[in-house]
């Protein structure tokens, strides 16, 4: 009767469940976890280490994604089931929002001045855009527009840390890692209308203001928008509208003219 | 006697790997015991989804201590011992917390499938589940040490370091344990 007890109770060890192990390697840091998530364009690949949400690309294969990391990161990856829960909440309300929020973003992988560049751009509201050369004004570096393309070129962590709101100079929307299509369609889910805008910068239509408040503004300003087509007026350059006694938005912060 | 010799032989060749490197040894670490781990606590807290998450908590708490110990500490190590000394700690307070709670359901079908595949749907068995409700008959101290002696296969003298108490009460309350589910089976046949 005894070796019954016995033979039933060794007979219940079991093997670890598959998910064991990556889950393990990602608490610990050893390896960073990844998830797949609906994003606001698309399913999106959200990997994280215990210092952030590490790495963001489109969901895709995953030995591709996996393999991308490692070269780019120089870290391990393992697919997880789920995403830190302490930090779920907050990745949830940037994906609906746009703004990053509190989700932490690990940008080890970058160099400082390419994670200040990132941080900057995540003051961009949602549905607007600014110039790498604004960029570059705002992280005090003015003539380093070159390096903040370089910057948004190296985002590790795209859509949350929103390098799809900053495009050229000239208005049209620009390159984009992953393709311009997807900036386009980021753009887009946030209620621009990027077709209008490239129309307006093909024409010469970079800057835009009202002839009541004498304000000039990026044409994405939340307050550019509010602006009717009686009182609307275009400019091609901040030279152009200083001449005509227009002052910047002090919201959008369009850069002046040179002295 | 080998099995016991096979543990000891393997304890050794991971000290050596660890006191090489935690980071580049944990994960053998975690392959060789994850089995051990999760089986044991299954059987402790009857349910899949808490033994996967506890002994999640027990390798990470494990890998954090291992990252602060001196090489003489790590030398000193019974691996499995120590180990259980973790997981113990974590199933006893997971009990204390979640007692006043309804137990989490356990799923007899497969769950929508995962990015991980269907093999790990949560299935468990009318077999087990008829023995967890048998060890959660037993007290605490007793449903511990049996299931450490008889499911994890440690010896008395790592469930004494894993339970921290005497060797000799360890193999009282496996005894009284396995009388009590020997008990419970001779009921459950009238």
């Amino acid at each position: 009767m005894m070796d019954t007890v016995i033979e039933g109770l060794e007979a219940l060890g079991t093997t670890a469940p598959h998910s064991l192990m990556p889950s393990v390697l990602a608490a610990t840091g050893l390896a960073d976890g990844y998830v797949r998530v609906p994003g606001p364009s698309g399913d999106l690949f959200v990997a994280f280490s215990p210092d952030g949400v590490s790495w963001i690309a489109p969901a895709g294969n995953g030995a591709e994604f996996e393999a991308a990391f490692r070269h780019h990161v120089g870290r391990d990856i393992v697919p997880v089931a789920t995403f830190p829960p302490k930090w779920q909440r907050s990745l949830d309300r940037a994906l609906q929002t746009g703004r990053l929020g509190s989700l932490p973003v690990d940008l080890r992988s970058v160099s400082p001045f390419q994670a200040e560049v990132l941080r900057a751009i995540t003051a961009i509201p949602p549905g607007e855009v600014r110039p790498y050369a604004w960029v570059a004004r705002q992280v005090g570096r003015p003539g380093a527009v070159r390096a903040v393309g370089t910057a948004m070129a190296k985002n590790p962590v795209p859509v949350v840390v929103p390098c799809h709101r900053v495009i050229r100079s000239d208005g049209t929307v620009g390159n984009y890692a992953y393709g311009p299509e997807m900036k386009r369609a980021l753009l887009t889910a946030e209620g621009l209308d990027v077709t209008e805008m490239e129309a307006e910068a093909v024409a010469g239509h970079r800057l835009t203001g009202s002839d009541t408040t004498h304000i000039y503004c990026y044409p994405s300003c939340h307050h550019a928008r509010r602006v009717t087509d009686k009182h609307r007026v275009w400019f091609h350059d901040a030279a152009q509208a200083s001449a005509a006694g227009y002052r910047p938005c002090k919201r959008c912060l369009p850069l002046e003219a040179a002295a | 006697m080998t099995a016991v010799m096979d543990a000891d032989t393997r304890d050794s060749e991971m000290i050596n790997l660890l006191v090489a490197g935690v980071d580049d040894a944990f994960p053998a670490l975690v392959r060789a015991f994850e089995d051990g781990v999760f089986s044991g606590l299954l059987r402790m807290v009857g349910n899949r989804a808490d033994a996967e998450d506890l002994a999640q908590e027990t390798f990470t708490r494990a890998y954090r201590s291992l990252r602060d110990f001196p090489p003489e500490r790590i030398r000193a190590l019974r691996i499995r011992g120590w180990l259980w000394t973790i997981a113990v700690n974590l199933a006893r307070n997971r009990a204390r917390t979640t007692s006043r709670k309804p137990p989490p359901l356990e799923l007899t079908v497969p769950p929508v499938a995962s990015a991980l595949g269907p093999e790990d749907a949560a299935l468990i068995t009318e077999a087990e589940r008829e023995w967890h409700r048998r060890l959660a008959a037993l007290r605490p101290a007793q449903r511990t040490a049996v299931v450490l002696r008889h499911v994890v296969g440690l010896s008395y003298e790592e469930i004494a370091e894993a339970t921290e108490r005497p060797s000799g009460t360890v193999k009282a309350d496996v005894h009284r344990g396995l009388a009590g589910l020997r008990a419970i089976l001779d009921e459950e046949e009238r």
